[in-house]
């Protein structure tokens, strides 16, 4: 039996998340390199069609596991079901999405099938032997780790999304689609998923923005992010906050940018009025490009910025609004 | 009610953070180790839910070296009311699989309604335990917690996702792990402060818990440890404020490519 | 001979490190800009129990060592002296002489709000015409039944306009001189007691410093502390408390100064690098540090000895002497080491600065000081 690399599939609202595919693009990169099949692991209902679409951007089979129990996502029932047909299957490597699915579900699942689990990794290399070698970030990334699983199978690792490229659309891959029936009593592990609640701001989320233009203190009160919600508006993305900027109550903690608030990996990343504390550029350091606006020059961030404006950021933002609304026009 | 939370010790995150010379792991000599960040947001709710009413008790219990009764004893001072310390050479090595293992084996001895852990440890960033350790315990976890209460058996609680809240009901036992937001944990009061010193701590080791090495050995490996590629210094613009962002779009979109 | 902190202390500094670096510091520049009292921030503190640290559990109070209360005090004075010195005065100029000399009635009534914050304390000793010279206290006090009538003017007294219980040392025999000194407890609605003027002050601006006017006021006999002619034995054992308390507070004043040196060294460019890699500054940053580990290792000292038991004064006066000239040298090189900025108010040092001249006079200028300490050791 051929080895088989595992990506597990991510689901909301009936579509293929985009973390997934960057899982399954790694995978890819991987099976090419030892010579094993990359297989799409969907545990859901009703998903046949977007689990075939997934598949064709490069795995090779696609595992259907379709359940009324796993109509939602819950913990414990898909950890039974993906853990049962590894059991059978025996991959040598089940890789997730570092998503909040991906980091509830991976741990349980490991657990089940006794193995290891490297968290939150930004790269994965391998050896001929299709042993990995994951790179992931520790202390809020101040360190990097390099960590494998030499022994225990599958060897089983999350990834941290928008750092991986998705995997390519491959017309002359036609993924093997085996149904899978899950051994499932209803209400396993007694959850249910009462409802789910939307985020009311309507941008997009911290976590997988391109774009993020960021506050801190030196907004000075809650109502000046105003300036810097009219400049996300204008560039149609998030906006975020340090640390000193939701203790003091003026944005709620979902917007915290840092170490004990999200790690994200925008291409852009606008700090208006943040100093640049370590636990801050913790969250945000692996920004593709950063750009600070701060009137004291002698501010941290100015370290990390890709280009740092020294000035009042109640004047600078605004006309950065107008410069960047001309350039869409 | 019986509450069991689990905690780890952990450097500050004020610390400047190092590989050793020989990269085989990280310096930590002279860090300053305190409770959790996250681990103190779990025995902050803990004890909300004892001081609520009903005859409940606040178990803290870690995995850690010598020092770490120091954030046993604080959550002590903050109201839980025993600690106990699973602490073996063994246990040094292990990973965060392996931690889950420990803790279950200890925790399995013991009645609980309730397990509370922090969503992750600051040191190494692994959130896998709270997951893995309901495993081990075959009950439901809820994971990213902002928000809970406990109603007639069950717990009603929401989790983070990306972009939403998922509000989940659970049957107790359960575990859930604790995310910023969900409490504001207190200050321990100083005659809590001294009285916990006096707290006996129960300590166990792997005999104790009938773990041989084989059971708590990492399955994943550190293989080094380095420090981050440091971001290329970039460029700081001064001056008329109009010219300096037309010149900052300019770079943004020519040079930096990311408009 | 171990200098490591026990767990408790270690646990104890770690609270009080957070409390000042979320609660206090935050608002200290603003507190010092308005001579605000930090009220709230005090009220908070008593209910953590730090406005009786060293007071026992049956009194409400928190049972700490004099050590655990120093390293206390240098959290929340690092934070704002001014704050430091409020619950320094409470604990050690107000608390510990109750305790000390207080009959169980007067424990009873008047300790437990101490402790807890709900009322605040003042010690009261100073007169325009009684500084260093304590013995020549004017203020008199004359029995009258089951009163003692009391007139006289104080001054400089910290806390004085908000304290519900006040330690108010007078005369109740002039021709004895110090021996004719005694110690009341005054409180705050006390018919014949006023408030005299706020003092407008260099630093420490967020403690209100108050004159108090007293014209007959009617003090009841049993608010006597001790026994008459013990007011200068009594004050000036508050005092060696005091002294190891005020001592914590200035290495407070010179940590922060420290700190704010360090990190801004290490952030400003001249001359294409950062000044911190200069010579000269990083031997200021040596003596600064030098110094102010010295002070604190002074200050634990006598607050050791005063755990034992032992004698402290001479120990009390070096610590008290050497950490408040150790908080000026320091923050004045704080200053000059942060240059042009170091003069602003937007950066804390200056209030370092300022907070720092006051620990070399209060509560027994250095040049009482080393008289003490010449005393000790020329007996």
């Amino acid at each position: 039996m051929a080895a088989e690399i595992w990506t597990v599939v991510e689901m909301r609202d009936g579509e293929v998340r985009i973390p997934t595919l960057e899982v399954l693009g790694a995978c890819r990169r991987i099976g090419d390199a030892v010579g094993a099949k990359v297989a799409l692991v969907l545990a859901g209902k009703d998903a046949e069609p977007a689990g075939r679409e997934a598949a064709a951007r490069g795995a090779d089979i696609l595992y259907l596991i379709e359940h009324e129990e796993l109509a939602a996502y819950r913990t414990e029932p898909f950890a039974k079901a993906i853990a049962d047909l590894a059991a059978e299957k025996k991959p040598n490597a089940i890789l997730l999405p570092a998503t909040s699915q991906g980091k509830d579900l991976a741990p349980r699942l490991a657990a089940r099938l006794g193995t290891g689990l490297a968290s939150d990794c930004i790269e994965a290399d391998t050896d001929s032997a299709g042993v990995l070698t994951f790179t992931r970030p520790i202390y809020a990334g101040k360190v990097l780790e390099k960590i494998s699983i030499p022994e225990a199978r599958p060897q089983m690792a999350t990834l941290r999304p928008k750092i991986f490229a998705p995997g390519e659309a491959d017309p002359g891959r036609q993924p093997e689609v085996v149904k899978v029936a899950a051994d499932l009593s209803p209400d396993v592990l007694g959850k249910t998923v009462k409802e789910t609640i939307k985020a009311s701001t309507g941008r997009v989320e911290l976590t997988e923005a391109d774009f993020i233009v960021s506050g801190g203190r030196g907004m000075k009160e809650p109502d000046q992010f105003k300036i810097l919600e009219e400049l996300a508006d204008t560039l149609g993305v998030a906006v975020g906050a340090s640390r000193a900027a939701v203790d003091a109550g003026w944005r709620d903690h979902q917007d915290q940018v840092g170490q004990t608030g999200k790690t994200v990996t925008p291409t852009l990343y606008i700090a208006c009025g943040i100093s640049g504390a370590i636990q801050h550029l913790a969250g945000m350091s692996s920004a593709k490009c950063i750009v600070a606006v701060n009137k004291d020059p002698e501010a941290p961030i100015f370290k990390v910025a890709d280009y740092g404006i020294v000035g009042d950021l109640f004047e600078v933002v605004p006309a950065l609004k107008n410069a960047l609304k001309e350039t869409q026009a | 009610m019986n509450i069991i939370v689990c905690v780890k010790h952990v450097p500050d995150t004020e610390a400047a953070i190092k590989p050793l010379p020989d990269g085989s792991g990280v310096a930590t000599d002279g860090l300053n180790y305190v409770l959790n960040p996250y681990d103190e947001f779990a025995v902050e709710e803990a004890i909300r839910i004892k001081e609520s009413g009903g005859d409940s008790t606040v178990t803290v219990i870690t995995v850690g070296p010598e020092d770490a009764t120091k954030s046993l004893r604080t959550a002590i001072a903050m109201g839980a009311d025993e600690g106990i310390h699973l602490k073996d050479p063994a246990f040094l090595e292990t990973d965060a699989q392996g931690t889950a293992a420990i803790l279950s084996e200890a925790v399995k001895t013991l009645p609980y309604d309730l397990i509370l852990c922090g969503k992750q440890a600051v040191d190494d960033d692994c959130a896998q335990v709270g997951p893995a350790l309901a495993e081990r315990l075959g009950i439901p976890n809820v994971s990213v917690v902002t928000r809970m209460s406990i109603e007639s058996g069950k717990v009603v609680a929401h989790s983070e996702l990306e972009g939403a809240t998922q509000v989940l009901e659970c049957t107790l036992p359960a575990v859930l792990t604790a995310q910023k937001g969900l409490n504001e944990p207190r200050y321990p009061k100083l005659p809590m402060i001294m009285k916990a010193k006096r707290k006996e701590i129960k300590i166990l080791d792997a005999a104790a818990l009938g773990m041989s090495p084989e059971d708590v050995a990492p399955k994943a490996k550190r293989l080094s440890v380095s420090t981050p590629p440091p971001r290329r210094a970039g460029r700081v613009l001064e001056g008329d404020v109009a010219e300096v962002v037309k010149e900052t779009v300019r770079l943004l979109k020519e040079e930096a490519k990311v408009l | 001979m171990d200098f490591k902190l026990s767990e408790e202390q270690e646990i104890l500094r770690e609270t009080i490190r957070d409390f000042a670096k979320n609660e206090i510091a935050p608002v200290a520049a603003e507190m010092d800009a308005e001579a605000k009292f930090p009220r709230d921030i005090v009220m908070k503190l008593g209910e953590l129990g730090f406005m009786g640290m060293m007071v026992p559990g049956e009194y409400g109070g928190s049972e700490l060592d004099c050590v655990a209360y120093t390293i206390a005090l240098e959290e929340i004075s690092k934070a704002c002296a001014s704050t430091g010195v409020t619950v320094s005065v409470q604990n050690s100029l107000v608390c510990q002489p109750l305790l000390d000399h207080g009959s169980e009635d007067q424990k009873q009534k008047y300790l437990a709000p101490l402790a807890s914050g709900k009322h605040l304390g003042a010690f009261s000793l100073t007169e325009p015409e009684a500084g260093s010279d304590v013995a020549n206290v004017q203020t008199t006090a004359v029995l009258d039944g089951d009163h003692y009538v009391v007139n006289g003017t104080k001054i400089f007294v910290t806390t004085g306009g908000d304290a519900d219980t006040i330690l108010l040392f007078v005369s109740t025999d002039r021709a004895k001189k110090s021996k004719g000194m005694s110690a009341l407890i005054l409180e705050k609605d006390t018919p014949g007691f006023s408030l005299g003027k706020k003092e407008d002050k260099m630093g420490m601006r967020a403690s209100n410093t108050y004159e108090l006017v007293l014209e007959n006021a009617r003090i009841p006999k049993e608010n006597l502390l001790g026994q008459e002619g013990e007011g200068i034995k009594i004050g000036l054992k508050a005092l060696d408390g005091g002294r190891v308390g005020i001592a914590a507070q200035a290495v407070g004043i010179a940590q922060a100064a420290l700190e704010a040196s360090v990190e801004y060294s290490k952030q400003r460019k001249q001359f294409g690098k950062a000044i911190c890699e200069f010579q000269s500054i990083q031997w200021m940053l040596a003596d600064m540090a030098t110094e102010t580990d010295a002070a604190r290792l002074l200050v634990w000292h006598a607050a050791d000895l005063k755990d034992r038991g032992l004698r402290y004064t001479k120990e009390a006066a070096m610590a008290k002497l050497f950490a408040s000239e150790t908080a000026m040298r320091t923050a004045i090189k704080a200053v000059q080491i942060l240059g042009g900025y170091g003069y602003m108010k937007d950066y804390p040092v200056e209030r370092n600065f300022r907070d720092a001249k006051l620990t070399e006079i209060y509560e027994g200028t250095s040049e009482i000081q080393r008289l003490v300490i010449a005393a000790s050791l020329l007996r």
